[in-house]
């Protein structure tokens, strides 16, 4: 048999590791400057919540990962083979209470952890309605081939890939889909996304507290338009979202049934368009389109809580 | 008239793209390449009769690990090619590949990397050593073996052939979801290359996963009792029964697939009632088992090689056991954490999410005992024990990432983004990957009968480990800024560029890697007098394996050992080696049922793809009619006698040789190197290729 011998010690790749991951780090860290890294920079209650569960859940997990680690590390160094000083016991025993820690030590954390999650989760369920003074306003999306369709029922216009909101105002996203594989509705700094189907309601409360535009796309693949299925979100004051309702009313085209099956039609990279005045019902027709509802009415969602 | 015979075919599926072309001229000059060297060698017959009709489980094995191995490079291409267009695909610059072909490579890259290598190199490293470590002449039905591997293979040619007839493979994401797979959103025939590729692969990872359940059970050693099996043996028998379990899932939900795409059936699409949500539970009901299906003989093979380089049993052997059977068990009951987004109420979220977090307790556990395993061990560094270190640190990386998006609210922010990709390639990468490579540097000496070269294998493994940082480590954070998977542009204002172009540095290294670990292979070849093993035992191992001479004979134990304890082959060391009266071997008789059947399973899929019905239909007629000439087939085995065996085991000892004197190094990059040129300056020099 013959062996290959360790030339260095150990301690040396150590060192070497250790200076390229700070190598690493640093180099991320320089590029990070000026972006905006959407998680970490939550501009509404339901990103923020999310985002300190975020970080909550990972401190909670590196408790029992960065001992786990240094101990590896630290056995390996001190049991090396060439290591004369440290006992080398092939026959140890482990101590009576070592299985019992074996198991005891990730469940406390795992139900530490889920004792977080569980509340959190029902806190935070898309569907739930966000509590607020202000009254919310609906906006129905419909996911198409590859663009956005949004529609304002209350104010009777529409949108296509920019929508605009209210700040410090509870919004409710329908989202629904029309001869479209499943979209996912993303705007990382508002909150978590929520899948968009055929034939199928699913609702998604968010809420913006600073005025701000930010992006927003399509976050499951549909086909090939599916990078270029994004659009703006733009956070302003009430009496800017009320200008704008305006200024939109005062814009050229409606959207009647014509301009929905022109819409319908696949198309990439659609630039933003406004629309006077949306057909009423347009949405209701598309839930019937495929045979009804399956997903859930308002009322419904509310009642699951 | 053309359309019953041809189907959809016509003269437009042949290549005429780039890549199409390109694709198609490379295989066929590696074709020519491989056909010409076997017949100038006059090796055709020998390939036929020893390897390819062969039922001997380790040669199974090594067929699975070439095809894996050259999957593994195909793969990796893809993803080179995903890096290079997401690097460059900034702004005004739309990078090399359209978006459906860029989603094309995406596809494959998933399906190849994940059925094709890792599921490739899993099987082999079972079929090689499971029969071993459990003190095992054969397989419960050889038959069944050859059979799942060429099913296999037929998957493999189904996933490249699209490049020759066709031109377009699946555009869908690895899972095809529908209902975007269906034929409103995907009317060419890539979804269908995808469904039959799968389709005939699963039914051969079904069989094979039967038999080695059947084998593990039935076949043991006498005296090994299930508390007594090897851990790789454990890991493999939990994945295979997993395997048992999700498979027939998939074969299911890909023929309702077939049917909504080729006789117009409503279970997936938009319309009639079709329900696209059903297909993403059903997917992912097999789907999740599936990683682990591939984790857990990867944790059986680090559980032998911390053991083997601490020298030193298991710390808390059942506890280890039982996180396996732990992780199998509960592996069922997590799948819906891949779709919280789907819009399921809070309970049915966050119970999916409270048994994700289970799951992840025994996985805790068995990373737990391996670092007790150390303690007060002596570690030995050699390559497998340097995997396993790499391993352990991505793995509790990719853990925390992955408990993270296990919390329904976290998961909204990061699900389809970039940071989950990150995730899955740290645990299959790190988990699934660097466990095959750490089995098979460690069983490499019982494989080929010569161990590997330590030095280069070092220099790969720091260029993979290193290289995997960096690659992954800027897809977290991209996930973190809100970047999805996918994209195939994106804004220059997003700022992701540099973080792609890190990545793919990263990517460059890992590739540097790969290299490194076929230059290894070939040193190792060129000093193979040197690296010889001699004992059967060259790391001083502790199961039954390593009791066989390196490399086994075809029936592996000329005595079958009896087994008294968790570490018998260490028992038999102490105690006094295996007693000599030879025996009667019978031996199952090789077969090319499983190639014809195979052929045939191919050709009713190509038919399929195609509309072809009559040739779908004909080959599963001709496939029936096989299976029912085999089971008629009653001359399948026969006998070693004992003089034979005792002949074939004097032989052998008398072809050992001692290792040459001299140096005793393993050779570095730079002897590698000029080795390499000399060799090729003689070949100019001598110009073997002039005949006279």
């Amino acid at each position: 048999m013959t062996k290959p011998k360790n030339k260095r010690a150990p301690s040396n790749h150590v060192g070497l590791i250790l200076l390229s991951l700070t190598g690493l780090g640093m180099c991320i860290t320089f590029l990070l400057q000026g972006v905006d890294v959407a998680l970490f920079n939550p501009k509404g209650l339901i990103a923020s919540e999310q985002h300190r569960l975020m970080i909550i859940s990972a401190a909670l997990l590196l408790a029992i990962t960065i001992p786990t680690l240094f101990l590896l590390y630290f056995f390996a160094w001190k049991y090396r083979e060439s290591n004369e000083k440290a006992t080398h016991d092939p026959t140890a025993r482990h101590g009576k209470y070592f299985v019992f820690s074996l198991w005891a030590i990730p469940s406390v954390f795992m139900l530490l952890l889920a004792s977080i999650m569980w509340p959190a989760t029902h806190k935070l369920a898309p569907q739930k309605s966000i509590a607020s003074s202000a009254k919310p306003i609906t906006i129905q999306v419909v996911a198409m081939r590859w663009k956005w369709l949004f529609i304002y029922p209350e104010q009777n216009i529409a949108t296509v890939n920019f929508v605009q909101v209210p700040v410090n105002t509870p919004v409710r996203f329908d989202l629904t889909a029309d001869e479209t594989p499943m979209s996912s509705f993303w705007i990382p700094n508002l909150g978590g996304q929520l899948y968009a189907m055929t034939g199928h309601q699913n609702q998604l409360n968010l809420i913006a507290d600073t005025p701000g535009d930010y992006p927003g796309r399509s976050a499951e693949i549909n086909g090939a338009g599916f990078s270029g299925m994004k659009f703006m979100a733009r956070a302003s004051s009430q009496a800017g979202f009320d200008q704008w309702v305006r200024d939109v009313k005062l814009s050229s085209g409606a959207l009647d049934t014509t301009e929905y099956k022109k819409l319908l039609s696949p198309s990439k990279n659609n630039p933003a368009a406004l629309y006077s005045q949306a057909e009423s019902g347009l949405y209701d027709t598309l839930l019937k389109k495929y045979g009804g509802t399956h997903g859930q009415q308002p009322d419904q969602a509310m009642g699951h809580e | 008239m053309k359309e019953f015979l041809l189907g959809k075919l016509s003269l437009r599926a042949l290549p005429h793209e780039w890549f199409t072309i390109g694709a198609t001229v490379s295989f066929l000059l590696l074709a020519l390449i491989v056909i010409v060297a076997i017949t100038r060698l006059k090796r055709w017959k020998w390939l036929w009769n020893e390897w390819l009709t062969s039922v001997d489980p380790k040669k199974i094995g090594i067929m699975y690990f070439l095809v894996g191995g050259f999957m593994l490079l195909r793969g990796g291409l893809d993803a080179i090619m995903i890096w290079l267009q997401q690097a460059l695909s900034s702004g005004s610059s739309q990078g090399y590949l359209s978006a459906d072909h860029f989603q094309q490579i995406f596809t494959a890259h998933g399906n190849i990397m994940v059925f094709f290598v890792a599921m490739a190199l899993i099987f082999g490293l079972i079929n090689y050593i499971v029969p071993l470590q459990i003190g095992a002449r054969d397989l419960a039905s050889p038959f069944l073996n050859t059979l799942g591997f060429w099913l296999f293979v037929a998957g493999v040619i189904m996933v490249n052939i699209f490049f020759m007839v066709g031109g377009e493979y699946a555009a869908t994401g690895w899972l095809a979801v529908a209902p975007l797979s269906g034929t409103e959103f995907s009317p060419g025939v890539g979804v269908d290359y995808w469904i039959w590729s799968l389709q005939i692969s699963g039914i051969g990872t079904t069989l094979g996963a039967l038999n080695f359940i059947m084998t593990i059970l039935k076949m043991r050693a006498p005296g090994m009792t299930l508390w007594k099996m090897p851990l790789f043996t454990w890991g493999s028998l939990c994945s295979m029964i997993m395997a048992v379990t999700v498979f027939p899932l998939l074969t299911a939900t890909l023929f309702l697939m077939f049917l909504d795409r080729n006789f117009g059936a409503h279970f997936f699409t938009t319309t009639l009632g079709g329900n696209a949500m059903m297909y993403t539970n059903l997917i992912w009901m097999w789907g999740h088992p599936e990683v682990y299906i591939l984790m857990l003989p990867s944790f059986g093979a680090f559980s032998e090689i911390v053991q083997t380089f601490s020298r030193k049993a298991i710390a808390s052997y059942k506890s280890n056991v039982l996180g396996m059977i732990g992780v199998s068990a509960f592996a069922l009951s997590v799948w819906l954490h891949h779709f919280f987004t789907m819009g399921a109420g809070a309970n049915v979220n966050a119970f999916f999410g409270l048994m994700t977090m289970i799951i992840a307790i025994p996985t805790s556990v068995l990373v737990f005992t391996w670092i007790a395993t150390m303690y007060k061990g002596r570690i030995r560094f050699a390559t497998p024990m340097l995997w396993f270190m790499g391993f352990i640190g991505t793995f509790a990386i990719g853990g925390i990432a992955g408990v993270l998006l296990a919390v329904p609210p976290v998961d909204f922010q990061l699900h389809n983004s970039l940071f989950l990709v990150a995730h899955f390639h740290t645990m299959v990468i790190g988990g699934v990957l660097f466990g095959i490579f750490a089995g098979l540097s460690y069983w490499f000496p019982k494989i080929a009968g010569f161990r590997l070269n330590e030095r280069i294998g070092k220099y790969a493994f720091w260029c993979w480990l290193s290289g995997f940082i960096m690659a992954f480590t800027p897809l977290y954070v991209l996930g973190i800024m809100g970047a999805t998977r996918r994209l195939d542009h994106y804004d220059a204002s997003t700022g992701y560029q540099p973080f792609f172009i890190m990545s793919l540095i990263g990517g460059i290294v890992i590739m540097i890697g790969v290299a490194l670990q076929i230059v290894q292979i070939i040193a190792s070849f060129i000093q193979k007098r040197h690296l010889l093993d001699i004992t059967g035992d060259p790391w001083g191992g502790r199961s039954l394996e390593w009791a066989t001479p390196s490399i086994p004979p075809p029936y592996n134990f000329t005595v079958i050992p009896t087994v008294s304890s968790r570490d018998a082959y260490l028992d038999l060391k102490s105690l006094g080696l295996l007693k000599h009266d030879y025996e009667d071997i019978h031996m199952p008789r090789s077969t090319a049922s499983g190639i014809y059947i195979s052929a045939f399973a191919f050709l009713a899929g190509f038919g399929f793809v195609w509309h072809i019905n009559w040739l779908a239909v004909l080959s599963i007629i001709a496939i029936i009619v096989c299976v029912i000439m085999r089971t008629f087939n009653e001359n399948t085995e026969y006998t070693i006698t004992a003089a034979e065996v005792e002949k074939l085991e004097t032989d052998r000892i008398k072809k050992l040789l001692p290792a040459p004197a001299g140096n005793n190094e393993d050779m570095g990059l730079r002897e590698f190197v000029g080795i390499v040129i000399v060799w090729g300056l003689n070949v100019i020099r001598t110009k073997p290729w002039r005949t006279h």
